[in-house]
């Protein structure tokens, strides 16, 4: 087995333990701990069924950044649903045989890297252009992009310019999965593109892409505003009343 | 007070977004709480020696109390949505009053003490470590946020800088670095019932002469009731209610709506206090402690419902808190609910034809009408979504002819707070409440010269007392700012011999 094949085949289990054990940690943190106040921003729905429209709205339109900002709006929407596309397209070299769908998605998912690429793009050039952006910005939130970008680069090159043997690509990541490994393409712009995306596995659940989880932990924006009917009390305020 | 020295930020004919100007606003601060206020609320007098280990162990325990606090500071993305949504920011251009900077203050010494990647790489993703100035950046700048909750309306998370703000403040009454202005206030109300320090008997001295007052200009002697047992109505309103134009105005409106409708209502001197200052500083042991008067109060009472007068920060912890802070409240009339806003019981009066009104009698004026923020973005007013706009509005345009709105960013849920809210309503903090009242005034401005707009109408002790203060800086009249149910009051017609048992059912004469 080349050694390639072995580095890549242990980065990638190492990655995927990290990112599921480490982000189910902080999703078991964000459940466990209480939301000991009624805290809704309002107006908010009355019921279970107006939160899950709210939080679908949210979720797939970016319902309040379309209300604050329609620059970061289009370029936030862009990059986030061209990188869905993007992934969705993936899952060809994840299953045989290929889901219908999956094949479907082909075209689009190719096409929309440029989608994603651009909104990454325009997001960048906010954060170095608007003065308030660049004045909140830590050197993380530059490399953030600067990777995504990486990523998504790389992948396009594959796709458009210089294609991989992806036949090969295939039966290692199918291999990875049975644990029965096959030999990795050595192909530079594929080795970059799979090292920064371990990186990014990694990264996820130290960094601020905790949003994608986060977003649904919302108590702002996930509770039913019903304060009046229904009393609400959380257990540390419980036993702060029973003492 | 010597004069102050700050410009007031000129008018422009609409919104800019400023550009920044880092730290002017450093040296805004309130006064620190004095030893004994400190202790009374249980905590330390002053800075504990050991005030870095306390601050962060308590950012550790409130992480693990409040699930809000917690995903707040992992979700930013710092997308930079909210950075032009602050008044504070809009009227004094200072980066640290952006929403996201003003929580970076706190999620950078979170993260350098209580994650991975600001424990390894604090210069990478911004953690900084717990220094002197950094606490005296925070008790600069969490004294810069009203809690309004605009930035709230506009993060694609959701993040509410009042979560962290109040967070952060309660940390800083952790390791004794509190603010006079709220636990001054808090100990009176631990201790008398209300913000004021206002004693019964002074209560009950100004509640008479206001019905000597009423009486004499109406020739109706309309009643203000103190601590009557078996009373329907347990009215709870902030005190400056009690004393202070334009709120006054509004007490006496409340009394005339509750005399024409026959209900029997009455104050109490032992909870003598709508609004709850326990919010301002983070603190729900405080918040509990102030909530349980009302509920004492109205079980020694014997009342059968509870209505809230005019107060912003008060309805919301009335509406969205005092049932788990105080409940369950399942001695009062199940037929309504608890707490009721003192608009609810107007405008459902209205509604049924219960009140004689004559809005001519506000012909003089031409109305706008002031969301408050925190009845706008953390209340709700009725039974539908958006409620808290409507029912205001609907209860002005019954009692008064000429109605008119700010323009549509400034008003509802994008509503501008005054100024002067989350505990920052003192002398101390003059120059930010000035310029943070800034897109209040141009909004108010597009109006008075568009449509001719006389007055602006509020329901919260905030907001009238922080209008009445503010307005003379950007050449507006202190008496512009009125009480919503002072529009009430003006229109009500009331009829001489109804006194005591007013019964509305044959009254329906039309006013002249």
């Amino acid at each position: 087995m080349p050694v390639l094949t072995i580095v890549f085949a242990a980065l990638f289990y190492v990655a995927t333990v990290v990112l599921l054990a480490f982000t189910a940690y902080k999703i078991w943190g964000y459940a466990k701990t209480p939301a000991p106040l009624k805290i809704p921003t309002t107006p908010a729905p009355t019921t279970r069924l107006g939160v899950v429209f709210r939080m679908v709205k949210e979720l797939t339109v970016f319902e309040s950044l379309f209300k604050s900002s329609k620059w970061t709006w289009l370029f936030g929407w862009m990059f986030h649903f061209g990188l869905l596309l993007v992934l969705l397209r993936h899952l060809r070299y994840f299953t045989d045989p290929v889901w219908a769908w999956v094949v479907f998605l082909q075209p689009f998912g190719k096409y929309a890297a440029f989608m994603m690429l651009a909104g990454l793009a325009g997001l960048w050039a906010r954060r170095i252009l608007v003065d308030r952006v660049r004045y909140i910005s830590a050197p993380s939130d530059h490399l953030m992009l600067l990777l995504l970008i990486a990523i998504g680069v790389t992948g396009a090159l594959m796709t458009f310019v210089d294609h991989t043997d992806i036949v090969s690509l295939k039966a290692f990541i199918l291999g990875l999965m049975v644990f029965n490994w096959s030999p990795m393409p050595n192909d530079l712009v594929l080795i970059v593109h799979l090292s920064l995306v371990i990186l990014l596995m990694i990264i996820f659940p130290f960094s601020k892409l905790l949003h994608a989880p986060g977003v649904f932990f919302s108590p702002t924006r996930n509770q039913v505003d019903n304060p009046r009917e229904k009393r609400h009390v959380a257990d540390w305020a419980n036993r702060l009343e029973s003492s | 007070m010597a004069a102050p020295e700050f410009e007031t930020p000129k008018i422009d004919e609409y919104p800019v977004i400023p550009r920044l100007q880092e730290g002017v606003m450093s040296h805004s601060r309130p006064f620190v709480a004095k030893a004994d206020f400190q202790e009374k609320l249980g905590f330390p007098g002053e800075l504990v020696d050991n005030w870095k280990e306390v601050a962060i162990e308590k950012m550790g325990e409130l992480t693990g109390k409040y699930r809000s606090l917690q995903v707040f500071l992992d979700s930013c993305v710092k997308c930079g949505a909210c950075t032009d949504k602050c008044h504070y920011y809009l009227g004094t251009s200072d980066p640290k009053n952006m929403p996201v900077a003003r929580q970076d203050l706190f999620r950078k010494v979170y993260r350098r003490y209580h994650t991975l990647s600001g424990r390894l790489f604090p210069k990478l993703v911004g953690a900084e470590d717990l220094t002197e100035e950094v606490l005296d950046d925070w008790y600069s700048y969490f004294h810069q946020c009203s809690q309004c909750r605009r930035c709230s309306v506009y993060c694609p998370y959701g993040i509410d800088t009042a979560e962290i703000s109040m967070a952060a403040r309660e940390v800083m009454d952790a390791v004794g670095k509190g603010q006079k202005y709220c636990n001054e206030i808090i100990g009176k109300v631990h201790v008398i019932g209300n913000n004021l320090g206002l004693p019964e008997p002074a209560l009950a001295d100004t509640l008479e002469g206001l019905e000597e007052d009423v009486e004499e200009e109406t020739g109706v002697a309309v009643r203000f009731p103190l601590d009557v047992e078996g009373a329907e109505v347990l009215l709870i309103t902030p005190s400056a209610d009690f004393f202070a134009e334009p709120h006054i105005d509004g007490l006496i409106g409340y009394a005339k709506v509750f005399h024409q409708a026959g209900i029997s209502w009455t104050l109490s001197s032992y909870a003598s206090e709508a609004a709850n200052f326990g919010m301002f500083i983070g603190s729900y042991e405080n918040m509990q402690k102030l909530a349980m008067r009302i509920r004492q109060a109205a079980i020694d009472l014997g009342v059968k419902r509870i209505v809230f007068g005019e107060c912003g920060h008060a309805w919301r912890v009335a509406y969205s808190f005092l049932n788990t802070l105080a409940g369950p409240f399942d001695f009062l009339d199940p037929d309504y609910p608890v707490p009721q806003h003192v608009c609810e019981v107007t405008h459902g009066l209205i509604q049924e034809g219960k009140l004689v009104l004559d809005p001519s009698q506000n012909d003089d004026m031409v109305v706008t009408y002031h969301d408050s923020c925190n009845v706008a973005r953390a209340s709700r007013m009725g039974d539908r979504p958006g409620g808290q706009f409507e029912i205001p509005r609907e209860i002005i345009k019954a009692v008064c002819n000429n109605y008119v709105d700010m323009p549509g960013y400034a008003i509802k849920e994008g509503t501008y707070c005054c100024g002067g809210g989350g505990g920052l309503l003192t002398d101390d903090l003059i120059e930010l409440r000035v310029k943070g009242a800034l897109p209040r005034m141009e909004a108010l401005k597009n109006v008075v010269d568009d449509y001719g707009v006389t007055h602006m109408a509020a329901i919260c002790a905030i907001c009238k007392s922080q209008f009445s203060k503010v307005f003379p800086y950007y050449d507006f009249d202190m008496d512009q700012i009125v009480s919503l149910h002072q529009l009430v009051s003006n229109a009500i017609v009331l009829q001489p011999g109804d006194d005591n048992q007013a019964c509305q059912e044959e009254g329906q004469a039309e006013a002249a």
